[in-house]
């Protein structure tokens, strides 16, 4: 049997890039998902705040899934759940194995890999100390807390600021939980400012910005205490500034990695800055018919950016199999001062019909700053920004006017201060 | 208290205690070992291990290196038992189904002194008996190491030494062991030991045991062991040793298990390919007084990434996966503290590196030491010497369709970094030596052993053991005694 699109993973990205396919007119499209039901880690997070952008009102984690889901119900989409990817080749075959099914290998026309990502651990920041059970990541915990029902601590202390360390940090004291500090090694924090007030500042729960763990003592098999330290501006601990936290766990939120070994494997080409797929301005991958959308081509930090992005995916792997796409020139988006990465990192302006979406983080906070693009000594154009960060995600849209205006140049994506 | 099931079917009635041929205190690879090749005999076998699993000392946290046998000094037992023990791994490994790989070893020289120490390793390991030693120029290693670094002068090769599972090769023993008929108690520490006539009375947490002869392979608690029965002669001096375990993307640093020359704290800091697929990188060595403590520092894993660097200047140490300590059971002595200690009681003790590697041969010679205090048991007919065990991901794509065809469990995966199916996973929760711990379930079945460290597994594996066990989420541990991953059910706080 022959698809014409396999989807890699039902989380948001994979739902939205299915749906859109369908909409572009795929008819024979195939989502395979690792766990027993569509919808991924947003089936975990149970706090609001999803779908302000997209559905202009505040959703649950399933709630936002279940839009998706829905949307699919009405269409002949083929899911598999329980199924997992072992294999993916630049042939378009996808091997995947399910204890109802087998090992099977499928083809298709085209592929959507939207694997999402995983959390960074312990091991990644070589944290000093016992190796005893309470110390988790954040989402392993709202997993333990939010669909099994179990709390993982009663004094904790959070190690990181991303996200969902800071949403863990209220929903563990909802729970009743002591939650005693939120420790940051940046200057500051990683995730978004929303995140910050709702679920640190409205709870009293005190945010140490330069500041790590620099040991965790353990008594009796589990956590006992931990050591948190100041630190200069090299990032090495103060001697003299250590404060000792009595706590039973610890919860790590110190950042996301896009999960792409089935990438990798399939020889895709991979930019070291994401972690991710190097895509070209429809999310196509270096692999000509496969493409990539949401957290496996780089960290969002909205679910609505992850549906729009998924949905350009989508309609662009219809086009692949409905149209064809003829050959194009590219052109590189060079990262300037102070940007983390770009996505996507190669434009065809050929192709671009109306304007390019480009993604990309700053790599410091600014204050009233501007970005600007330019082609060599040409400024093409510029935004104002009253505020960015390394927590947030910037989005800007590139006219096919200012891309014309490059005349094949590659484009440098610049930030400063105004 | 909490009683675990393995313990709890081999738990002694306290007061009456029958009379077992052997105890072997300790379950390490060297106890198993021991064990294994005792339950070769017609014995009865009964094992004190005080922790809850098998290989929960040294043998579960080591560079996992199966050495050649050049270091030890000629003559002494560590040299005869390494070179040994080295050649018996690898039908042992086929048998008993232990990853083992001998992709050889390199001893890196950085100067003409440090090349006077390569000849001198080699001289060694030729009176040892270490097979196909060779010593290599700098062009030759580059040719088998591309990536190391551009001051190395030359190099011993050892095309013998290889790289193992150590918990797996413990578990391997202990398993078949058990298989053959050995009786192990799980969180039984030993407390006293008094002679009584025709054997031993051993007091432990958990009633008492009568034996008519002791094996003392407690680790880096052998010299109290030892000191229950007999005068002192040997002094434990635990040694913690730390390492970084790198994701997969890094084994590409290393083919050969790569080697700095030996100083007065040990064999340095290797940099090798592990069975698993990742690389390893340490240990440091540093006399710590807490037997049991084996924590990490930051000056221990400093020390760690600067010497693994001078080998091979291209690790990014960006892709660690785990940082991981472990105490060796050194003594003040530099050799293997084995012999017979006292009337029908024979000592493993002071087991060092090369421990490990030495393991099998040190079981054979136990057995050995055992005849020699009188024991005279014939051998069984058929003692079973081999194990099965499905790796899924090792099959090919038709022997994987077979598998799951037996058996669905084997199509679902639960440890998607490492690609470990819910059949194994139970496989191992039913396997001879009945796991507590998704520690336990990582040394059987190699879950949570991936980049994201079982944080996408964990909730997963424990639902699976409390599953198959019958217990409650809330009692399934980590690791060892007193490691609960959950503390409540949620809402309790709440509804007060």
């Amino acid at each position: 049997m022959l698809y014409d699109l396999i989807v890699v993973g039902g989380g948001p990205a994979g739902l939205a890039a299915a749906n859109s396919a369908y909409q572009k007119g795929l008819k024979n499209i195939l989502i395979v998902e690792r766990d027993k039901e569509l919808g991924g880690i947003l089936n975990q997070c149970i706090h609001n705040g999803f779908g302000l952008h997209r559905f202009k009102e505040e959703l649950t984690g399933p709630e936002y899934a279940n839009r998706f889901i829905q949307m699919l119900s009405d269409t002949n989409v083929e899911v598999m759940l329980d199924t997992m990817v072992l294999e993916i080749n630049k042939e378009h075959e996808v091997h995947v194995i399910s204890a109802a099914k087998g090992y099977q290998v499928l083809k298709a026309k085209t592929i959507v890999l939207s694997m999402g990502c995983r959390e960074r651990t312990r091991g990644a920041i070589a944290i000093p100390g016992d190796r005893p059970a309470g110390i988790f990541t954040a989402g392993s915990a709202q997993r333990y807390l939010n669909m099994e029902g179990y709390m993982v601590g009663k004094r904790v202390v959070i190690l990181g600021s991303g996200d969902i360390g800071l949403i863990m940090a209220r929903r563990m004291t909802l729970e009743g939980a002591k939650v005693l500090a939120c420790v940051e090694l940046m200057p500051y924090s990683g995730g978004l400012m929303r995140n910050i007030v709702q679920c640190l500042n409205d709870w009293d729960i005190p945010l140490y910005l330069s500041h790590t763990i620099t040991n965790i003592i353990a008594k009796n098999g589990r956590v006992s205490h931990v050591t948190v330290s100041a630190l200069d501006e090299r990032r090495n601990p103060i001697l003299g500034s250590e404060m000792e936290f009595d706590c039973d766990t610890v919860l790590l939120s110190v950042g996301l990695i896009p999960e792409n070994e089935l990438t990798r494997a399939a020889g895709i080409q991979m930019d070291p800055r994401t972690s991710g797929a190097v895509v070209y301005e429809n999310m196509e991958t270096s692999v000509p018919g496969i493409f990539a959308c949401g957290n496996v081509v780089h960290v969002h930090d909205l679910v609505d950016y992850v549906s729009a992005e998924s949905e350009r995916a989508g309609a662009a792997a219809a086009d692949f199999v409905l149209s064809g796409q003829p050959e194009a020139d590219a052109v590189q988006i060079v990262n300037g001062a102070d940007i983390g990465y770009t996505v996507p990192q190669k434009i065809r302006i050929s192709r671009v019909a109306k304007f390019a979406d480009v993604f990309f983080r700053v790599r410091r906070v600014f204050k009233d700053s501007v970005i600007e693009i330019s082609a060599g000594d040409t400024l093409l154009t510029s935004f104002k920004r009253e505020h960015m960060a390394p927590g947030e995600m910037e989005h800007i849209l590139l006219t096919k006017a200012v891309l014309d205006k490059a005349q094949g140049r590659d484009i440098t994506v610049t930030a400063k201060e105004a | 208290m909490f009683v675990y099931a393995s313990a709890l079917i081999f738990m002694e009635s306290g007061g009456t205690s029958i009379m077992h041929d052997v105890a072997i205190i300790g379950c390490g690879v060297i106890g198993a070992a021991a064990a294994f090749e005792l339950s070769k005999y017609k014995l009865d076998i009964v094992i004190l291990e005080k922790e809850n699993d098998v290989a929960m000392g040294a043998s579960r946290a080591n560079s996992a290196i199966i050495h050649a046998g050049y270091d030890p000094k000629p003559g002494t037992l560590m040299a005869r038992l390494n070179v040994e023990g080295n050649r018996m791994a690898g039908e042992l490994c086929k048998a008993l189904n232990v990853p083992f790989n001998r992709v050889g070893s390199l001893v890196l020289a950085f100067s003409d002194a440090e090349m006077l120490t390569v000849w001198e390793l080699y001289d060694r390991g030729v009176a040892n008996g270490v097979p196909g030693l060779e010593v290599l120029m700098a062009d030759q290693v580059r040719k088998m190491e591309p990536e190391v670094s551009d001051q190395v002068v030359g190099a011993l090769y050892a095309p013998s030494a290889g790289i193992i599972s150590p918990w797996d090769y413990a578990l391997a023993f202990a398993e078949t062991a058990v298989v053959n008929g050995a009786k192990l108690c799980l969180n039984t520490r030993v407390t006293g030991i008094e002679k009584r006539d025709g054997g031993y009375h051993i007091k432990t947490n958990r009633g008492e045991y009568d034996a008519q002869y002791i094996v003392n392979a407690a680790g880096v608690e052998s010299g109290l062991v030892h000191e229950m029965v007999a005068e002192k002669t040997f002094t434990i001096m635990p040694n913690r040793g730390e390492y970084y375990l790198m994701d997969k993307c890094e084994v590409v640093r290393a083919d050969h298990v790569l080697f700095q020359c030996p100083n007065k704290d040990g064999k340095g800091v290797l940099v090798a390919p592990t069975v698993g697929g990742n690389l390893i990188v340490g240990p440091n060595a540093e006399a710590v007084s807490e037997p049991e403590r084996v924590n990490n520092t930051a000056a221990g894993m400093n020390f760690v990434r600067e010497k693994a660097l001078k080998s091979v200047p291209t690790i990014n140490f960006r892709n660690s996966i785990r940082n991981f300590a472990g105490i060796r059971a050194n003594s003040d002595k530099d050799e293997f503290q084995i012999g017979i200690a006292a009337e029908n009681f024979i000592d493993l003790a002071g087991i060092k590196s090369p421990g490990l590697s030495s393991a099998p041969a040190i079981a054979l010679y136990a057995a050995e030491l055992l005849k020699e205090c009188g024991m005279n048991a014939p051998k069984k007919e058929n003692p079973v010497t081999t194990r099965e065990k499905l790796r899924f991901r090792n099959l090919n794509d038709e022997q994987k369709r077979e598998a799951i065809r037996k058996n669905p469990l084997y199509g679902r995966v639960i440890c998607r970094c490492e690609t470990i199916t819910e059949g194994e996973i139970v496989d191992a929760i039913h396997s001879p030596i009945t796991p507590c711990s998704l520690d336990g379930i990582k040394r059987r079945a190699g879950t949570g052993m991936g980049r994201c460290q079982g944080g996408f597994c964990g909730p997963r594996v424990l639902d699976i053991l409390s599953r198959e066990l019958h217990k409650n989420p809330m009692e399934i541990l980590q690791d060892g005694e007193g490691s609960q991953l959950l503390l409540s059910e949620t809402k309790q706080e709440v509804a007060k």
